[in-house]
Parts: structure tokens; C-alpha cells; sequence
């Protein structure tokens, strides 16, 4: 954590000496004491649209972790959809969401839903992936022990698979949220008049650069946040996942 | 009993017998990608009378899994007859799920079975004392050291309430002087409370310090070559002449050197 710290710092500390030594103008390259500058003086109206993004971001998650979930248990439970879906999911992904982005717009118009579709499509992939991996990744032995004792379907998921895809379900979230974030700008660039990635664009022709950088800066803070977040809710939810002795998986 | 999607299994055609198990001239082949099918068994039988502990031993591949599978019901015989009364797998490793404290581990059966955590676990309890473990019900699995996971494995699958026993190499992780423990703890825990036993073990000494009986198994494809009585006081030491005798006789039968 130090070190990430100071690679930060020298990073920080090269562009700021780039940008006063090169005499690059404001307009083109803020350096970091400019951009924190804007965070400060901005404040009111990065908060404005950080609450908008933010919205979408956790909103979007959310269908995308029900729809993950929900996705990766049908899977599991039946090999037929597995044949017939899972291909269709691994498509779904192939699909340039730049380009899909104000299709949506298009269709479902510049308010939230749009936002939301663009986030969970982005999303439920990572979770539904690692989700159906833990579900799978049960060892077979102890689906014969489960059997030997009487366990019914049911039974075997709540008791083996269901915990034992937990691990995997909180690693998808965690690189779910890294694109989430991703997916709320882009989809907020395609066709909105609030959030981040409307101030982003809307930024740089007023030559305000420094305020998009901030803008930059409030979403990654807000991802790493995130990811912070679930790998604490990990540690607390799947402590044995980070054990070396783990036998289910 | 439920059927797996990714491990269809026909319904077996077990007899429920009250008594013990009865494997008469059962063949079992598995079918390969490409090619024959490949034997896993031809004519094996095996007798096991009510709370009598029978090892079976035999070189790896012998297909010594596939007949505790078929005991379990598991699988159905591709010719032959399998009887046996209800049975609970031991599998090989103690598969102990790592989020449940040991307790709760070896109190799955009832859990299963219905009951809530509570009355799961002071029916758990006594088991603890019998098995050693007592002090560790509330540890997780990484906690303990793998003699004891063996232990709480063995307490999980007495407490499955079934009168057969399918033990498939139930020791053979443990070195040595843990094995001899667990060993003693299992035995000490049949006498208890008897139970009829399938034991499948490559260790021969393993087989004729526990078993009543020992069959041993011809190579694959598997079946009974020989069968070894062991009238035994108990307990009984690995030192002991009669077990060593016993065992030569056994890893002659194998055609093991001696």
C-alpha cells in the first residue's frame, strides 16, 4: 500500500515537473495542482453529477448482480440452458457497448433506464462467469457424499454450492465494479444532460480541462472505493476463500 | 434419492437387506472417448454380515472405488447383484466444508436429515468426546491439524445414521503415527457402536488391524482373489506375530514381495 503511495507520488510529481518545465498550457495539460484546484473550486458541481453517476453506477450493479446471480444459478441447474444460453452470454459480450451505447439512448431515452442497461450489460458478465465457475467447481466426491446422504437437490445447493460460489460471486463484483463505472460515462457521454461523463464532455470545449481531469479523478476514487468496499465485504463474508486449504473448490 | 445432471445415474436395483452387503458377480466397465470400454470390474463378490468390518484391499485401478460406489447405490452393476442396507460414503479426503466449524461439519447428515442447528449439534456433541476432538467443535477445518479433520470426517459419517459404511481409503492422506491414531480412534469407535463396514485401503496392515475380514483384489479388471479371516483380539498391534503373519500371507495373495 506504501508503495502504491509513492509510485503515485513519483507519477504525480514527474507530471507536475513536466507540465511547469515544458510550459504546457492549462488548456491542453492541467498539472495535478491545477486539477486539484478544480476539485476544490468545483466542488458543488462535481458533487452534483458525481451523485447522478454514482446512481447509475450502484443502481446498475445491482441489476447486474441479481441478474448475474440469478443467470449463473439457471445455468448450473439446467445443462440444456447451459447449451442453449451460455452461448448467446458469451455473445452478449462481444457486442461494442461504444457503439450499443446511443442505440440504447435512442430507444429507451436520456433519463436512467438506458444508464442502467448499459451498466448491468457490461456487468452481469464477470459475476454470471465466476458465479457458475464456483457453483460447478464443487468436488465431485462431495456431491457423492451429499447423495449417500439423502440430500436433495436443493439441499446439495444450500448447504455445498451455494457457499461454495460465493468466493467466485464476490470476485466477479470486484472486477464488475472496475467496468461499472466505465459503463455509467459511456452511456452518460451517448446521450445525457447530468452525471460525470456529462461534464467531461461538456468541460473541455469551455476549456475548463482541469474540471474534467477532476472529474477523472472523483470517478476513479470512486471505483477504488468500491473495490475496497468488496474486498472487505469478502474478507467478512468468505474468510476461507484466502486459505490455501480450501477443499470445495 | 436425487439425480444429478452432470452424473446421471440410473436408479440402482438394491435390495435393501437389513443385515450387511451383498456384492455377487458383479461386472462394471466404464465406457472410454474412443475404444472399448474398459473393466473396471468382472466378477467380483463380496459378503459382509451385519456389523462385521470388512477391508478390502488390492493394487491401484483395481476398481476398489467403483465397488464402494456401487455399495452406496451410486452406480448400478452392469451385470451381478448388489444388496446392501443404506450406506454413507467416506470419500478419500475429509472434504470438510471450510466455511462450517467442525461441529457443524460433522453434524451435515442432520442437518440434512431436517434438523435445526441446535438439536443437530448436541446430538453431534457426545461424538467429540468419543473422537478426541473435544475443545475443537466451534474450529474451522484449516484450524485443525489433518489427523483430527479425519476424525471430525468419521464423526460425520457415523452420525449419517446409516447402517453401512463405504470407507474409501479413509487414512491414506495421514503419515503414519496419525494414521495408527486415527485408526485406533475408528476402532474404538465401531465397538461403541457397531456398524457394518466396507473398508477399501492399499495399506494391508491398515486392513488386518481393523477388518474381521480382508478380501483381496486381483488387478483390473477387479475381482476376489483371496480372503484372509482375521480372529483377532482387539486391540490389536501392527507388531503383533499374528498380524505379521496375516499380513504376508495378505501381500502374497497381491503377489507383493514380502
Amino acid at each position: 500500500m506504501i508503495r502504491a503511495v509513492l509510485l503515485v507520488a513519483v507519477v504525480l510529481a514527474g507530471w507536475q515537473a513536466y507540465v511547469d518545465l515544458g510550459g504546457i498550457d492549462e488548456f491542453l495539460l492541467p498539472s495535478p495542482t491545477d486539477i486539484a484546484a478544480a476539485l476544490s473550486d468545483d466542488r458543488a458541481l462535481l458533487w452534483r453529477d458525481f451523485r447522478v453517476t454514482a446512481t447509475e453506477v450502484l443502481l446498475g450493479l445491482g441489476v447486474a448482480l441479481a441478474a448475474g446471480v440469478l443467470f449463473a444459478v439457471a445455468l448450473h441447474l439446467s445443462s440444456t440452458l447451459r447449451r442453449t444460453a451460455y452461448p448467446v452470454l458469451v455473445a452478449s459480450q462481444t457486442v461494442p457497448i461504444v457503439i450499443i451505447a446511443p442505440l440504447l439512448v435512442a430507444w429507451l431515452g436520456f433519463d436512467l433506464a438506458p444508464k442502467l442497461a448499459i451498466v448491468a450489460l457490461i456487468c452481469f458478465f464477470p459475476i454470471t462467469v465466476t458465479t457458475l465457475d464456483g457453483l460447478a467447481g464443487v468436488d465431485p466426491d462431495l456431491r457423492k457424499l451429499m447423495r449417500t446422504l439423502d440430500a436433495s437437490r436443493w439441499q446439495t445447493f444450500r448447504r455445498v454450492e451455494a457457499p461454495a460460489a460465493l468466493p467466485g460471486l464476490l470476485s466477479g463484483a470486484k472486477i464488475a465494479v472496475a467496468v461499472a463505472v466505465i459503463g455509467a460515462v459511456l452511456a452518460e457521454q451517448a446521450g445525457s444532460s447530468e452525471g460525470l461523463g456529462h461534464l467531461i464532455l461538456q468541460s473541455i470545449p469551455q476549456f475548463a480541462t482541469a474540471r474534467s481531469w477532476a472529474a477523472v479523478v472523483v470517478l476513479s476514487a470512486f471505483a477504488i472505493a468500491l473495490f475496497g468496499a468488496l474486498s472487505l465485504a469478502e474478507r467478512h463474508l468468505a474468510p476461507w476463500a484466502h486459505r490455501s486449504e480450501g477443499v470445495s473448490r | 434419492m436425487t439425480t444429478l445432471d452432470e452424473a446421471p445415474v440410473q436408479e440402482p436395483s438394491i435390495a435393501q437387506t437389513p443385515a450387511g452387503v451383498r456384492v455377487a458377480g458383479v461386472d462394471r466397465a466404464y465406457p472410454t472417448r474412443r475404444g472399448a470400454p474398459v473393466a473396471a470390474l468382472a466378477g467380483m463378490s463380496l459378503h459382509a454380515a451385519r456389523d462385521e468390518i470388512v477391508a478390502v484391499v488390492g493394487p491401484s485401478g483395481c476398481g476398489k472405488s467403483t465397488l464402494l460406489e456401487l455399495v452406496c447405490g451410486l452406480q448400478a452393476p452392469d451385470a451381478g447383484t448388489v444388496e446392501s442396507g443404506p450406506a454413507v460414503l467416506m470419500p478419500q479426503r475429509d472434504l470438510l466444508l471450510p466455511w462450517a466449524c467442525a461441529l457443524d461439519n460433522a453434524a451435515l447428515a442432520l442437518r440434512v436429515a431436517g434438523q435445526g442447528r441446535d438439536a443437530a449439534r448436541d446430538q453431534a456433541r457426545p461424538l467429540f468426546t468419543d473422537l478426541g476432538l473435544e475443545g475443537f467443535e466451534a474450529a474451522l477445518p484449516h484450524e485443525l491439524s489433518g489427523g483430527m479433520r479425519q476424525r471430525v470426517a468419521v464423526a460425520r459419517t457415523l452420525l449419517a445414521g446409516k447402517p453401512v459404511l463405504a470407507l474409501d481409503e479413509p487414512f491414506a492422506s495421514l503419515d503414519a503415527l496419525t494414521r495408527g491414531q486415527a485408526q485406533a480412534w475408528l476402532a474404538t469407535a465401531l465397538e461403541r457402536e457397531p456398524r457394518t463396514v466396507v473398508m477399501v485401503t492399499h495399506d494391508v496392515e491398515e486392513a488386518i488391524v481393523l477388518a474381521d475380514r480382508v478380501v483381496v483384489m486381483s488387478p483390473r479388471p477387479g475381482r476376489a482373489i483371496a480372503e484372509l479371516e482375521v480372529a483377532l483380539p482387539r486391540p490389536r498391534r501392527r507388531t503383533d506375530p499374528a498380524v505379521v503373519a496375516l499380513r504376508e500371507q495378505a501381500l502374497l495373495a497381491l503377489g507383493a514381495p514380502t
